[in-house]
């Protein structure tokens, strides 16, 4: 059995559940909603409402993940894009940079090998592989026990770069703060419409390799509008990880988002502290 | 196929409520899912299929209800009806709308014996 979250042991959870539990003896058929079709059951079954989400157990870890950030003052992002978009070489690039100024570190998924995290690694910043075998996604489980193999980099940037996968990993919070999207040039603009949910899902768009431009039939203007239409309020970034084009204003997101981080470790602390110099003055009394 | 996972996810919530609730077998499993939830309903179906053997709910059946698509729209300051994430506004064409529900992902009833 884990220590952490007690996976191994079914009656372990870290979190509490919110649902209720009725049982109802009346008798059937009934609608449950309007315009649904009517069910009935036998008179030796009992029905049983849940009302619960199917994804609960993995949000009962992205809380604790989250909470963790929160006290530690991590900016924890999700990286997500396609297979081949060049997320690895766009963290190389900003770890590389940003791994001078506060602490970085990578956790990083794929279905097999530890090639990527040997490659941040060389550039300079912790990095741990998750592999995820047949399985398509992160979830937050997978990534609290990736978190006890690395130094959490306390007041700095935890990128958690997903599978290459635009479908699954939509679905699943890890407790990041902001979930990215990174689309490069050389995919098909209407990437945003065909994977809408994953665009709906993000803050976050990086639009990426575009010192390619010249060379590839990619109609900028109707990728940003189509990402618009999915997601009115995504920010959108035009970047180069390779020329170093428009990493600027990538790395001053980042380092803002940092620094938000702090503010709130800071704000949190000092209420703690307020709290606990409050209780020292009434035992002075 | 994170279908798969939203599988082991109900059968791990039927697991669990077996133990408190006292039941031996489901018999059918109700959920809602949205209108514009990330899930393939036919792999849905497959995958439970697949997850449910050797469990209190082996020869439980699914019945999916689902919820539609419901938005926002901040141009019209209507309620309006939506399929897709990409769906203009039915009344004003815009494309600045929140969405109310239609991503639901819930184990809703279950009838057990």
């Amino acid at each position: 059995m884990c220590i952490t979250c007690g996976c191994g042991n079914p009656e372990a959870s870290p979190h509490d559940h919110e649902h209720s539990h009725d049982h109802h003896d009346h008798s059937h058929p009934h609608a449950h909603n309007p315009g649904v079709a009517a069910h009935s059951h036998t008179p030796e079954s009992r029905l049983i409402s849940i009302e619960q989400d199917i994804l609960a157990k993995n949000a009962g870890f992205a809380r604790e993940n989250r909470r963790l950030f929160a006290v530690r003052g991590v900016f924890a992002l999700n990286l997500v894009s396609s297979p081949g978009s060049g997320k690895t070489t766009l963290l190389s690039q900003t770890v590389r940079i940003l791994g001078d100024e506060f602490p970085v570190a990578v956790i990083g998924g794929d279905q097999q090998t530890a090639n990527d995290a040997e490659r941040i690694r060389a550039a300079g910043a912790p990095a741990v592989q998750i592999n995820t075998g047949k399985g398509c996604h992160l979830d937050a489980h997978g990534v609290g026990h990736a978190l006890e193999q690395l130094p959490l980099p306390e007041g700095g940037i935890l990128f958690i770069e997903n599978v290459g996968n635009l479908v699954c990993p939509a679905d699943f919070d890890l407790g990041e703060a902001h979930k990215v999207v990174v689309l490069s040039v050389t995919e098909g603009e209407d990437k945003p419409l065909k994977y809408a949910n994953m665009f709906a899902a993000a803050d976050l768009m990086l639009l990426n390799k575009i010192d390619l431009l010249p060379h590839v039939e990619f109609d900028v203007a109707q990728c940003l509008d189509y990402a618009r239409r999915v997601n009115p309020t995504l920010q959108i970034l035009q970047l180069s990880a390779r020329t170093g084009e428009g990493m600027a204003a990538w790395l001053d997101w980042l380092r803002q988002g940092q620094r938000a981080a702090l503010a709130q470790q800071a704000a949190r602390l000092e209420t703690e502290l307020a709290a606990v110099r409050a209780r020292l003055a009434r035992t002075a009394g | 196929m994170h279908e798969f996972s939203l599988c082991e996810g109900i059968i791990d919530t039927v697991t669990t409520q077996a133990r408190q609730q006292g039941f031996s077998r489901v018999r059918r499993v109700w959920l809602e899912i949205g209108e514009l939830a990330n899930v393939e309903l036919e792999a849905l179906r497959f995958a439970f299929e697949i997850v449910r053997q050797d469990t209190t709910a082996a020869e439980a059946e699914l019945d999916i209800i689902t919820v539609p698509g419901r938005a926002h729209c901040l141009d019209c300051a209507q309620t309006v009806p939506v399929q897709q994430h990409f769906d203009p506004c039915p009344l004003c064409g815009g494309y600045q709308w929140r969405l109310v529900s239609g991503t639901e992902l819930r184990i809703k009833e279950l009838e057990v014996d």
